[in-house]
């Protein structure tokens, strides 16, 4: 049996890996968001709202928090289209310090506003809720990898012109994606609220939104494995690292950036993944 | 000769202006199916223009442009694609994070209709017929062996080839192909030659913009010449060949 200190750690581990697919998805159509914190505060919050005070079972509270966190991507992803790079990565902080301000301020009676959500149910929903939907996500993005939708994505994050002169429609594709990346962050945030019984607008700051896409740059951006990968090394690594005590966190930046020089495209890259989970679009018939 | 049987393209006094500059002016092209058509004209006639317009790419100013019965004038360039006109780049634009083969795959992106419901691992008749028309594609350009590789790590020439490949592969009713042997030496030149006579036959009708008269006068049924944004001539090869505009477009007036 697992001891309660690496349960905790791997639930931990599951929640940041669901955050990490949030952001991978749109910047897997050459989309930057560093707003995702704010897309993982709507989904936690819409969905303690709706366990605490609605009394909603926690599934149909957790879905209904990622939609919400989905329609407001979709609607950040339109005005989102005209930029690009840093651009949209500032934009898209911008949006997440608005949800930020907004739990901060509004429906105080219902969430506590500055002084913290409290009282998110009895006892911490177990594991396999988490797990069971970080598995869900990566089947959808492990079968999305190996089809023609997701090439198609590749090719949008290349070149969107020659993608369009090609037939793909890539309005639809990059909202889409957008939006799907903000459904993934509500569902997470949903997760973390009924995880850690107690939320806060500071929980889901700027930092937390560069730690998301941080994983992704690290673990390599053109694969859902990269994203998988880099979560479990920024969670992982530092607590085998205990044993360094006051050195810990400086060694860590130094592997950290020991890793940008020797993989600056990220650990995971397509390449090393073809050889033997590409083959279902590689093989001629 | 030329038998107008079958309309495939049609512009009907096509003007485009870039500010104060009249890049394409009133502008009438018919193409019939199962040709090779030529574009030519002087550096900066506007030909790439005419293949931005016939893609969408930039909207006409006036005018209209009809494949077969259908005006597409208006619509984006995702969905002329769609109806079966595909192109090529005059620099070569491939998709550097992709294979070769992957570069041809998603070229056939028009004709998949699978949308989100791909993602599930089924392979449909569909599919299976669409992986046969991207060998096919390869194969004829010769690539079949460096489907693998990553298509921006091939030579110039075969890079070339990859983005016809890609432009072929969706077996579209016109191919435009923007300077097909810019920048390829004789013996690539010629093998092009054979590899457009090829998809000729594949019953696909071609626009080619060329610079190499060797290889618009060898391959092309029909000429139409281009200067300062307006169509000079139009003929055979033999009939441009003597046009005496044509003469002065490219080499200037004798005195």
């Amino acid at each position: 049996m697992l001891s309660s200190y690496q349960l905790d750690l791997l639930s931990n581990l599951g929640i940041n890996i669901l955050l990490a697919l949030s952001v991978y998805c749109p910047m897997a159509t050459g989309q930057l968001s560093i707003g995702n914190a704010g897309f993982m505060a709507l989904g936690a919050y819409t969905s303690a709202i709706l366990t605490v005070h609605l009394h909603l079972p926690l599934f149909l509270a957790l879905i209904v928090g990622g939609i919400v966190a989905g329609i407001v991507g979709v609607l950040v992803g339109f005005p989102a289209l005209r930029l690009k790079g840093i651009f949209l990565a500032m934009a898209t902080l911008a949006f997440g310090e608005i949800v930020r301000n907004f739990f901060m301020n509004f429906l105080k009676p219902l969430t506590g506003g500055a002084y913290g959500f409290r009282g998110i149910g009895d006892t911490p929903i177990s594991i396999v809720w988490i797990w069971g939907w970080v598995l869900f996500f990566l089947l959808f993005f492990f079968f999305l990898s190996r089809s023609r939708a997701g090439l198609a994505m590749l090719a949008t994050h290349d070149d969107e012109t020659v993608s369009e002169l090609i037939g793909i429609h890539i309005v639809l594709l990059k909202v889409g994606a957008f939006g799907i990346g903000a459904f993934i962050a509500g569902v997470g945030g949903g997760l973390y609220a009924h995880y850690y019984l107690y939320i806060e607008p500071e929980f889901f700051n700027v930092w937390e939104s560069i730690h998301m896409v941080l994983y992704v740059i690290m673990g390599g951006m053109l694969t859902f494995w990269g994203a998988v990968l880099g979560t479990m090394i920024f969670v992982l690594l530092p607590e085998f690292l205990r044993f360094l005590q006051d050195w810990r966190g400086a060694f860590f930046g130094v592997l950290i950036i020991g890793l940008m020089i020797a993989r600056p495209s990220g650990i995971v890259t397509r390449e090393m993944l073809r050889k033997d989970f590409w083959h279902p679009l590689r093989k001629g018939t | 000769m030329i038998l107008k049987e079958s309309q495939l393209l049609t512009l009907k006094g096509v003007s485009k202006n870039f500010g104060g500059l009249r890049a394409v002016n009133d502008l009438s092209l018919d193409v019939s199916k199962g040709y090779i058509y030529g574009l030519i004209g002087p550096n900066g006639a506007g030909k790439t223009t005419v293949f931005n317009l016939i893609t969408g790419v930039y909207p006409c100013n006036s005018g209209s442009i009809l494949l077969e019965d259908v005006t597409v004038t208006e619509l984006k360039s995702y969905r002329i694609a769609r109806l079966g006109i595909s192109r090529t780049f005059q620099t070569i634009r491939l998709f550097p994070s992709m294979t070769t083969w992957e570069n041809v795959l998603i070229g056939q992106n028009t004709l998949s209709k699978s949308g989100i419901r791909g993602i599930l691992p089924i392979r449909r008749a569909q599919e299976v017929e669409l992986r046969r028309q991207a060998q096919e594609a390869l194969k004829v350009l010769g690539l079949w062996e460096m489907r693998d590789r990553k298509a921006v790590t091939l030579p110039y020439g075969n890079q070339r080839k990859v983005e016809i490949a890609r432009a072929i592969a969706a077996r579209p009713k016109l191919l435009l192909l923007d300077e097909p042997t810019a920048g390829m030496n004789i013996r690539e030149t010629k093998d092009l030659l054979g590899v457009l006579s090829k998809i000729h036959e594949l019953g696909i009708t071609i626009l080619v913009i060329e610079h190499d008269m060797r290889v618009v006068m060898g391959i092309c049924d029909h000429i139409f010449v281009l200067n300062f944004g307006q169509k000079i001539a139009e003929g055979s090869p033999a009939e441009i060949r003597q046009n005496e505009e044509v003469l002065e477009a490219y080499l200037g007036k004798e005195e």
